[in-house]
Order: C-alpha cells, then structure tokens, then sequence
C-alpha cells in the first residue's frame, strides 16, 4: 500500500527538482538527526528481533567480547580475556573500572545475572537462538566469571561478540524487559536520555565510557526519529532535518548520488535470496522431489541480470544457502549457469516436457519474486502467484504447505555458517529437504569446536546440497546509507549502523 | 427524546458487542499470532514456545470470552509487540489522531459549508464552477500525493512548516489540510444540493413573500434546514477521519492510532487491534449517536424514528 517503487520515483524526482534552500547544517548543535523506518518494538535488546534494535543494542550496551567488523577478529571487551575450560565451559577474566550509565559498577554479578536470566526459556527471551545455547553462568571471584554451555557450540564466541550484550543486575531485576525498553542502561558508548516507544530515541555520548575496542563516541548526540516513508525521510533530508538515512532503495539513492550535498555509499548485507523447494515432498505430489526438476529451476534463473537490474550496489550472486564471510561457508560448491534451454531439457528429462504448474509464494520485495517467476514461466513452469505477510507464508512453510517460495535470510548478522545453513537444513518444522546425511554432518559442523573439522564438514553439507540443488540460492542483499557531505561514515558489510564510528567532518 | 436516546444508545451497545466478535473471528482465522510475535528471525521451536506461552492453542471462545471480560474492566491487555499496556499505547496515540480528526472536521465544514452556500446562491455561476473542480480535485488526488506536495512547497522550498513529525501546532497545518480536504467536497456537494433544494421550496417563496430579509431567508430558514443531511455526513466523516487517517499518518510520520491499527494488523499484535477496532468502532457509533440526537434537535419529525 505504502511505498510503491513507482510512486516514489515519481515523487523522487519532484523532491529533487524541488530543492532550493541551502541544507542548514545541524553539525552546530551537535545533534545527529536519524530515520528509522520501522517502529521498534522495545528498546531491550533481548525484546526485540529488529535491525533497529540491534543498531541501539550496540550503541547503548556491551558484550564482553567484540568482532572487529574490519578485520573480523575477535577481543575483549567487558572481559579482558577468555579460554575454553572444557568443550562446554567458558571462562572470562572481566574488565575492572566500568561503570554503568546509572552508574552501577560493572562485575561478575551483573554477568550472572544477565546470562540466567536471558538463558531461562520462561523469561521469553525474543530470539532464543541467540540465548538459548546458555545454561547458566557463575561467579568465581569479582572478575572471573564462567558460562556453562548446554551442548557444544563452537559459535559461542561469536554470539557473545554480538547478540549477548551485559545488563546491570540490580537495575534489570529491577526494572525487567519492559522498564529496560522505557528507559534503557547498559555500559555502552552512548546513553539513553529520552524512548517515546516506537517512535523517537534520544541518544547521548557516555562522556565516561571506557577503553573499549568500539572507540569512543564523537558525536555528542544522536535523536532518532521513526518515519515510515521514505518519501518523507528524503523531504527531512532536503529540508536540513535529518542528516543520516539508511535502507534507502537504489533508484532514489541513484539520484541522491548525483547531488552533491549527500554522500551515498553502498554496503552489502549479510542477507541471501534463495528460491526453496519442497524436495522432501510434503506439501504432497511435488514436481521438485525430483532431483532433475531442482536442477532445472536453478538452470532458469539469470541471477547476474537479477544482481545487475534489481538489486544493484554491492549485491552479489550466490550458489550456497548462506553467505560467503561467514566462517564455513564455502564457496567451492556446484554453481548452475544460466541456461534456459538446458532448463527446458532437464524438465523434458524429468517427464515434464510442456512444464508443469505450481503455487509459488513471496512475502517481501515483490519485484524480485516477479521477476523470478516470470524466469520460471520462460521455461514453461506455470507459476500461481501468492504475495503473503511474513507470518502467513512462514506458518505455511512450518505446515510443509509450500511447494515452492522466494525466501530471505539475514543470519542476524552472525558470521557463522550454522546461523543459516544449520537452520534450515536440520529437520527442523522449515526443513523442506530432509536429508540425513547433510543433517549428520551439521551436527559435527555445529558441535565440534576444531575449526578444522568444522570446515571440512561444512564444506560436505555445502556439497551435497548445492549438488543436489535443494535450493536456488540467487543473490545477496545490499542496502544503502544516504547522509549529509558533514557526516562522515564509512558503513559495515553486516548491516549495523555504528554511531560510534561517525564524525562530524 | 429520552426514549429515543435510550433506544440508540442499546443499539449502538449491541452494534459495538456484534462488531468486536466479528473483528475478533476474522483475526483468529487470519494467521498465526505466535509466528508473527517470533519475529523474522526465529525458528521453529521459538514459535512453539510462544504459542504455549501465549495460549494460542486453545479454543476461540474461551479466548474471547477472557478477552472480553478483561476488556469490560478497562484492561485490554499488553500488547504482543511494544510489550507494553494496550490502553496507555492507544490513549498514547489517541491525542494525535483526535487533534488530527477534529482541526480536519472543523477545516472541512469551516471552508466547505460557506462554498457549498455560495455556489447554490448562485448555480452555474464561476464560483459554482470553482466549487464542483476543487471537489472533483479532492475526491480524485491521493492523499498521500496531495500530502507530499504540500511537503515539497512548504518545508522545502518555502521553509514555513516542519516537513513531518508531532512536535508543534505547525506540524498540524498540513496534515489537517490533507485530511480535511479529503472530506471537503461530499460536504459542500451536499451543502450545495441541500440548499438548492430548500431554496426553491414553498416556505422560502413564502418567507420572502411577507418580506423577511436575504440573509435571514439563507441562514435562519434554508441553511437550517438544509444542514440537517450535512451533520449526519460530517458525523460519519469524522469517524472515518479517526478511524482511516492511516495514510496522512504515515506521510507526515505522526504516530497516530490509524497508523498504529495498520501497522498492528501486519505484526499481527492481536490485543491491540482488538482494541483498536473497538475504539474506532465506538467512535462511529458515538458519532452516528451524536448526530442521530443532533437531527432530532433540529428536526423534531425525526425523533420518532
């Protein structure tokens, strides 16, 4: 309804031969002014499951060790060092001397706190996958703390460099998820001074923030405010009250490009398009249990043209069913060039020489899913077109309902294999291909905590599902940041905005 | 008229009761709250978890019934999504869209109804022609479109008014001149209609004749009468202005209830959208109430109805 790609070209170019005034610079008043699109539901990071949230989450709250989104190594930060006590045993030594934002002193306690609380199923944590793997934690002395982990889980590391970030206890036990969202306190580069739920944060740099590896803040305040169109967040732009706006779609940053008071820069996205087809036949009499079939659908697709004409920027083609920097996702798989006729004979060969029809769904970008479909009608199968919300068409999916979706995944930003490939491929409710032995192998890729071995079995499941092409994986997302020239930003590849790292010019 | 108003007011009770059991019907058959509550990111299990948490798996009824019975108390319960009291969200949201929908009904009737006298003063005339294009104008254009143009001419270009946002009267003028001009042209067509059609009546011919003056002939014996329709379609507009100001909402970025019932629908935020609907729906009944009771002041042949 809102937000036609037609409708905002249109207006795009009345907003762009609209501006007349000079920008009034806000970079006097020390206030970055930002949009989000999207209303975000609780500021408490373990409460939501939104890219906005985890723009505040890094912002106002710590994790005791960071991932350098350069370099992707891994350091200390609320803990000064960790090792491996056993395969499920974590032991941290803590950083001593910070403070929360309400001034709390930071210890082990507030670690134990937070890791039992969030592990605790009944708390209702949002993404439990981030949490779950926890058991508990304890306290070995002020600063020394150990995590207990249910099972093996090599991906810990990273998870605790990004999705579990430390919480004051006697404050959190206090105010619980719902008084931590209306007024937020972490140990973080920035405080919150003002949630109005939804719809405006205001950000304040933590003057005492300590040595950490994030940097410290150099703006002194952030206001963030939610406008839904992006029409909109383009007039604020124009109008000098806005200064940074991000997820901007590419024919209107194209034009912003060309003017000259905005920087445009373009970042890839940790999220993959992928086609899924029911291999495993639930949905019942499925054409793609055949392997010839699936063969032939990755054969149809032109990804480069879908890469070049749609998604544009930094967006890449992809043939693995995660994306390419996550650790074990390699990319010496079987890759399906574009070949329509080869397509056509494939389905001949499957005993469907004049193609077949098929119930195809989508829940986002409809353009894509258009064009995907009409690749698949050029070599004859029929597509019935469903455009359904989120929650529709993943219900759907966990019934086995579905022969055939354009389906995302973002990873949640986790750079590891087992955020994507290991959700899906595990026999779990959206597993639509039930192979055993690819689950065989991502339960030793997942559970062994030598990177080796981790690798080698990764690179087994890739094989075989690329090979027997399970899925289409086509392209990966990209997402552009559109701020004023005085603004200076160098965006990351995972999709977070980082107020730490702005400037003013 | 005490019977009358009595009368409304248990028919627009039951009105209020049937319409909540339809809303609350079509949403449980409409997804499943616990995979949307999950989140994008979240898998199989997560749902599962929530759908006990929650108590989704039990019958619709009894669902209902809990949830009717809370409501009758005040209490509508948390929302799924802000996790946060429903009630104080929607009182929250309220005040925005209440102020939107009344400086839009009050723009509407204060420019409408006198455009809707002039033209059937004098029909066919130049001011009639201007009055039957600026309606045709507002019926046809988008509110959105109209929303933004007013955006590029007078937060860009001009610089008088804050493009969007909530933070001042002046960031009311646009969006009420959106919403309200939206209402304009049924107002003044059948202010012009009304008019014409009492002015060419036998009482009017009669109060000329025994020499009472132009504008008290307009104002004093036409307009009253003629107004009578225009109240109940104002009324039923300003119940839409509440109810369906989800596009200026969203244009102007004002965090209204209309905007927070479109967004709740899509993150299937049940308890918030249950509530919504009846408070909208409560708002077109009162305002249907309201200007029932109205036309019966002014015209007592209706308080038999």
């Amino acid at each position: 309804m809102l937000g036609t790609t037609t409708r905002s070209t249109l207006l795009a170019a009345t907003l762009m031969a609209s501006v007349a005034m000079p920008v009034m610079a806000d970079k006097a008043s020390g206030t970055l002014n930002v949009a989000f699109t999207k209303e975000l539901e609780n500021v408490d990071s373990y409460f939501n499951s939104s890219r906005e949230g985890v723009v505040l989450q890094r912002a106002v709250w710590d994790g005791l060790i960071y991932r350098d989104p350069e370099t992707n190594e891994y350091v200390g930060n609320l803990a000064t060092s960790w090792e491996w006590i056993d395969d499920t045993t974590l032991e941290f030594k803590l950083r001593e001397g910070v403070t929360f934002h309400n001034g709390e002193a930071f210890s082990a306690d507030d670690v134990v706190y937070t890791v039992n609380f969030v592990a605790n199923e009944e708390n209702g944590a949002k993404t439990q996958r981030n949490v779950n793997w926890m058991k508990s934690a304890e306290k070995i002395d002020d600063y020394t703390v150990r995590i207990h982990l249910k099972d093996k889980f090599p991906a810990a590391i990273e998870f605790l460099s990004g999705p579990v970030s430390m919480y004051p206890d006697e404050y959190y036990a206090e105010a619980g998820p719902s008084g931590m969202g209306l007024k937020p306190v972490g140990t973080g580069p920035y405080k919150v001074v003002e949630v109005v739920p939804g719809q405006h944060f205001v950000l304040e740099a933590n003057e005492s923030y300590h040595d950490s590896p994030k940097g410290q803040p150099e703006l002194a305040r952030i206001d963030i405010r939610t406008i839904p169109d992006v029409n909109t967040q383009m007039a604020e732009l124009f109008s000098g009250t806005l200064d940074l706006i991000w997820q901007v779609p590419a024919d209107q940053a194209n034009k912003l490009a060309q003017m000259d008071q905005f920087t445009v820069a373009n970042e890839s996205t940790m999220r993959v398009g992928y086609l899924q087809m029911d291999a495993a036949g639930r949905s019942g009499e499925s054409p793609f249990t055949n392997k010839l079939v699936r063969q032939a659908v990755n054969h149809a697709i032109n990804r480069q043209e879908l890469v070049d004409a749609l998604l544009q920027g930094s967006s890449k083609v992809v043939y693995t069913p995660c994306f390419p920097s996550q650790f074990g996702c390699v990319q010496d798989v079987t890759e399906y060039e574009y070949d329509p006729e080869k397509s056509k004979a494939l389905l001949a060969e499957a005993g469907y020489p004049d193609g077949f029809s098929i119930d195809f769904y989508a829940y986002r970008d409809r353009q894509y899913a258009e064009a995907i479909a009409s690749y698949l009608n050029a070599v004859g199968i029929e597509t019935n077109f469903n455009m359904l919300q989120y929650s529709a068409l993943r219900e759907l999916n966990m019934k086995g309902e579905v022969p055939v979706s354009f389906q995302t995944w973002g990873s949640y930003s986790i750079n590891d294999a087992s955020a994507m490939v290991s959700q899906f491929f595990k026999h779990g409710a959206l597993d639509s291909t039930r192979d055993d032995e690819v689950l065989e192998w991502l339960d030793v890729a997942d559970s062994s905590t030598d990177p080796d071995t981790r690798l080698e079995y990764y690179t087994k499941a890739l094989k075989k599902i690329t090979e027997e092409a399970y899925w289409a994986p086509m392209f990966t997302y990209n997402t552009n940041y559109v701020f004023k020239t005085e603004v200076s930003y160098t965006p990351t590849a995972d999709e977070v905005l980082r107020f730490v790292d702005m400037s003013w010019n | 008229m005490l019977t009358f108003i009595l009368k409304r007011l248990g028919l627009a009770l039951l009105v209020a009761f049937t319409v909540s059991f339809i809303s609350f019907s079509l949403l449980f058959l409409s997804g499943d709250p616990a995979a949307a509550l999950a989140g994008e990111t979240a898998s199989g299990e997560d749902v599962e978890a929530l759908r006990r948490l929650y108590g989704f798996d039990r019958p619709m009824l009894v669902q209902y019934g809990e949830w009717l019975f809370s409501a009758l108390r005040g209490d509508f319960g948390e929302s799924y999504y802000f996790k946060l009291p429903v009630a104080s969200l929607i009182a929250d949201r309220l005040q925005i869209t209440m102020t939107l929908g009344v400086c839009g009904i009050v723009f509407a009737l204060v420019t409408a109804v006198p455009l809707g006298v002039v033209a059937a003063i004098r029909p066919n005339s130049l001011i009639d022609r201007v009055a039957l294009f600026l309606s045709v104008a507002g019926q046809a254009m988008p509110s959105f479109w109209f929303g933004l143009i007013l955006i590029v001419v007078f937060a860009i270009q001009l610089g008088w008014l804050p493009p969007s946002g909530a933070a001042s009267w002046k960031h009311f003028i646009m969006p009420t001149i959106v919403l309200g001009y939206y209402a304009m042209p049924a107002i003044m067509r059948l202010t012009r209609a009304g008019m014409l059609d009492v002015l060419n009546s036998d009482f009017i011919r009669t109060a000329r004749a025994k020499g009472a003056g132009e504008t008290r002939v307009l104002f004093k014996h036409a307009l009253r009468n003629a107004i009578i329709p225009v109240v109940s379609l104002a009324a039923v507009q300003m119940g839409f202005m509440l109810g369906g100001s989800i596009v200026v909402e969203s244009v102007f970025a004002l965090h209204g209830a209309g905007y927070l019932a479109w967004e709740s629908i899509a993150r299937n935020d049940l308890p918030t959208v249950q509530a919504l609907i009846l408070v909208f729906s409560m708002f077109y009944i009162v305002f249907t109430f309201i200007a029932d009771v109205l036309n019966a002041w002014l015209d007592p042949r209706m308080r038999s109805a």
